[in-house]
């Protein structure tokens, strides 16, 4: 009980002697468990809103999509298949096939009742100086038993009025009263409306299983004016169905798949609509990992800092009697401490920043409220932050608590390496290189951490890079690029992640920088007592923070292209641009280098007599 | 090199730590002058200011007050780079914890202050190799200093002192972790240096050392007590002197 009162009370005094780097570590270890609980907690925050929404919408339990590209060689007039009633009017109809498995769907066994189908014109739409492609589906003016869809600002279609998705009016910015054109023709927007039938925005096409464009946006209008829209091109068609066991629409679409329609069970549509919030949650899932290994580089460099400077610390330790296990529980306690405390601040941070972030779109009803901290997520989150501490610290602590007593006591920093081809080269090169390469070369391990480091933040900042590259290029002939929610919550999610990373990084590069002074005070004080400037230690020190940075930024590029490629699930991945590239580079390098020239400036005009004093006593 | 007047001056230098009642003086209005070519020692108990003074004439530290001057150029108020710069081209350092830059070799570490001064690696490569065969280590040089005795490591913190070709060498207790075979190595190569004209200014608490040098100053609690003008080093005697025979 001694012992545990005594390696507690010795590591919280470590912590009150160093309350900067306890501090930090606590930073670096919050912010990946507070991206990680964010990620986590998002899982399922649509259910809720869509469900509410189907409700409000007498919502169907399948849609089946017709959709017709392509003129077709006749259209025929009447009936199609004499002795039944068709559920067509005259002049809609397509192809006799298809007329019957709409016909079929709509009267087979287990359907309670369907709405439909109604009729579809693709049209462009033009507002604000924007042109865009929409699905403009034709209604009546009375109230649909399956698939109403609810009128959230104004009123349901009439004659010459348009009544606009609620998402896809967000997205372009459209106000009711407004006038819109779809194919020219001038409509009034009588409302704003949301629908369980359709994916919102920019999933609509999903309900007809193709488009001819990519994420279309839905208006009602009526089914006159879907004809007219139409002109002389075919219309496609939507049919709602409600079926007499709704948990059954997916074993009911399954069992259809021969039919030449497209068949989406509302259970479908909910994922569609989830995943505007999924790929939210897949940048920070990401993200988060990213940033654990950005906190284990930051915390082996704040533990390798701390422990050049508790030498003497620990030899005093084991003066008095202390076991090497005890010094190791120490300093394993100490941050080990610290990372629950991590934990406990990333899941406080990652559950009330999540409502932020788990707006459900604007295509459904309501919000999704505070998400629950399920026991897989604390058990988690808590899981890597102990880890990330300890992956980062073990080795350190042993290291410390097997150090000699004697060479502990008198401050002895670990043995230097020796790396003959690089002493070799940096006598060829300018001193600020020379004393570069041999800072970087003595401690091959912090050279890694600091190379890591660059290499992750490259990684996310060429990611971006890329999605944005990406986001660029999909932008249609003929048609304005406008806001995607989905890209709005990519680029959120991703801001949200790179921002945190990037400050990790800062302080990483900082931290190394410092670490390497006092590591090296030693050899500097020797170089400038033998005549070497402050300037040029100071401008070896941060060369030797660029010098692992290089490889960092080599690796970094492709890590973040491959990064990026690999969640596109199949999507054609665009390369970001060679001058994009070139300036993530520099702009990389610049920044190490001016944050490191701090660090750097101070650590050169430590008095060079005082240090080589130092070793006399 | 003949030189009108002192090659080193220092006039009224003092240094002070702290202030108010914390003030320690380390040094106290020191009046200095060293001849080109000349040996002085500046012998005192532990704790008496040699060191401080070292570094203040070396350029190392900055004093509080006072004059110095280093071959006829003023030096307390030159800045940082200015003293580096100084130090690279005119003075030489021995330390008693000798300072070598424990990743590298014997060779590498004398090579050093060569190519901090920019000079080629070849340059610095041969000035090296001549320096380390001058005191006896040219078998040594691919050795690091965790492989070599203590008497090697300081003829090697020697010979790096002469890589410059300083003007002036500043020893501080340059025997002073030294066992007695290693401390008359250390003790002749000084010697040697002496008659080849190099100005040393050697601080030390041991007398034997003391008694190689031209002049031998006393320094007591941070001033000079005692200045003493020895006939011409001992050298002739220096195994006597250092009280071991070969």
């Amino acid at each position: 009980m001694g012992k545990v009162f005594l390696v507690s009370r010795l590591a919280l005094a470590d912590v009150r002697r160093h309350p900067l780097e306890a501090g930090l570590l606590l930073l670096a270890i919050t912010a990946a468990t507070a991206t990680l609980a964010l990620g986590l907690v998002l899982h399922g925050v649509t259910t809720s809103p869509y469900q509410r929404t189907r409700a409000a919408t007498a919502g169907p339990d399948v849609v089946a999509g017709l959709v017709n590209l392509k003129l077709p060689p006749k259209v025929r007039k009447g009936p199609l298949r004499s002795g039944h009633e068709t559920i067509f009017g005259t002049g809609e109809q397509p192809s006799k096939a298809r007329t019957a498995s709409f016909d079929a769907l709509a009267h087979a066994p287990g359907v309670l009742a369907h709405s439909g189908p109604y009729p579809v014109a693709w049209a462009t739409l033009g507002v604000h100086g924007i042109t865009a492609g929409v699905a403009a589906e034709g209604r009546d003016r009375a109230t649909a038993n399956v698939d109403q869809p609810l009128v959230t600002k104004g009123s349901w279609v009439g004659s010459g009025d348009a009544v606009v998705e609620q998402g896809y009016a967000n997205a372009l910015g459209i106000h009711v009263g407004e006038t819109i054109t779809l194919n020219g023709h001038s409509f009034t927007v009588s409302g704003l409306a949301v629908t369980a039938a359709v994916p919102e925005y920019p999933d609509a096409e999903s309900a007809f299983g193709v488009a001819p464009f990519p994420h279309p946006g839905l208006v009602w209008v009526t089914r006159a004016a879907a004809q007219n829209l139409a002109g002389t091109h075919p219309l496609s068609y939507l049919l709602n169905l409600r079926l007499r066991d709704p948990v059954k629409a997916t074993a009911f679409v399954d069992a259809r798949t021969n039919l030449p329609l497209s068949l989406v069970s509302a259970q479908t549509i909910l994922q569609k609509d989830a995943k505007l919030v999924e790929v939210e949650q897949t940048a920070l899932t990401i993200g988060s990992w990213l940033l654990g290994l950005l906190a284990i580089a930051s915390v082996a460099v704040l533990v390798g800092g701390r422990m050049t400077e508790q030498a003497r610390r620990v030899g005093l330790l084991k003066a008095v009697g202390a076991t090497p296990a005890l010094v190791a529980s120490v300093l394993l306690l100490e941050d080990l401490g610290l990372a629950l405390l991590a934990a406990t601040a990333g899941l406080l941070i990652g559950w009330i920043a999540a409502p932020l972030l788990t707006t459900p779109g604007a295509g459904l009803l309501g919000s999704a409220g505070a998400p629950s901290l399920t026991i897989a997520t604390i058990g988690l989150v808590t899981g890597v932050a102990l880890a990330v501490a300890l992956f980062a610290t073990l080795a350190p602590a042993l290291r410390a608590s097997r150090l000699s007593t004697v060479r502990a006591l008198a401050n002895a920093a670990r043995t230097p390496r020796r790396r003959v081809a690089l002493i070799a080269l940096s006598t060829r090169l300018p001193v600020p290189l020379l004393l570069g390469i041999r800072l970087a070369a003595r401690r091959p391990r912090r050279a890694l951490l600091g190379a890591l480091s660059i290499a992750i933040t490259v990684t996310t900042i060429v990611a971006v890079v890329t999605v944005r590259a990406h986001q660029a290029s999909q932008k249609i002939a003929g048609f304005s690029a406008i806001d995607n929610p989905r890209t709005d919550r990519i680029n959120h999610a991703l801001l949200v992640v790179s921002v945190v990373l990037i400050v990790l990084a800062a302080i990483n590069a900082l931290f190394i920088t410092w670490s390497t002074a006092i590591d090296a005070r030693h050899q500097l004080a020797i170089a400038r007592a033998l005549g070497a400037t402050p300037a040029q230690i100071g401008a070896g020190l941060t060369a030797a923070q660029l010098i692992p940075a290089l490889p960092g930024i080599i690796l970094g590029i492709p890590a973040g292209i491959i990064l990026v490629a690999a969640l596109s699930h199949g999507d054609k991945t665009v390369v970001p641009g060679t001058w994009s590239l070139i300036a993530v580079s520099a702009g990389t390098l610049l920044v190490v280098s001016a944050l490191t020239t701090i660090p750097a400036r101070i650590g050169a005009r430590r008095p060079v007599a005082e240090i080589l004093q130092a070793e006399l006593t | 090199m003949e030189r009108v007047g002192s090659l080193l001056r220092a006039r009224g230098l003092c240094r002070e730590y702290g202030t108010g009642a914390a003030l320690v003086s380390a040094v106290k209005n020191i009046d200095l002058d060293v001849n080109a070519g000349e040996t002085v020692a500046v012998m005192g108990p532990s704790g008496c200011g040699k060191s401080t003074l070292l570094h203040l004439l070396g350029g190392l530290e900055r004093p509080s007050r006072g004059e110095l001057q280093l071959a006829g150029r003023r030096m307390d108020g030159l800045s940082e780079k200015a003293l580096a710069r100084l130090r690279l081209s005119t003075i030489g350092f021995v330390f008693q914890a000798f300072h070598l830059v424990e990743e590298l070799t014997a060779a590498e570490n004398v090579e050093l202050p060569a190519l901090l001064a920019g000079r080629s690696m070849r340059a610095a490569r041969a000035r090296a190799a001549a320096l380390l065969e001058e005191v006896g280590l040219s078998d040594r040089a691919g050795h690091l200093p965790s492989a070599l005795s203590g008497g090697q490591r300081q003829r090697v913190a020697i010979a790096r002192a002469l890589s410059s070709e300083p003007e002036i060498v500043f020893a501080d207790e340059p025997t002073g972790n030294l066992d007695s075979a290693s401390t008359l190595d250390v003790l002749r190569l000084l010697e040697r240096l002496r008659v080849a004209g190099q100005t040393l200014v050697i601080v030390t608490h041991d007398e034997r050392i003391a008694a190689t040098a031209d002049r031998l100053i006393s320094m007591r609690d941070g001033s000079f007590i005692e200045e003493m003008r020895l006939a011409h080093g001992s050298s002739t005697r220096l195994g006597e002197l250092a009280g071991f025979e070969r």
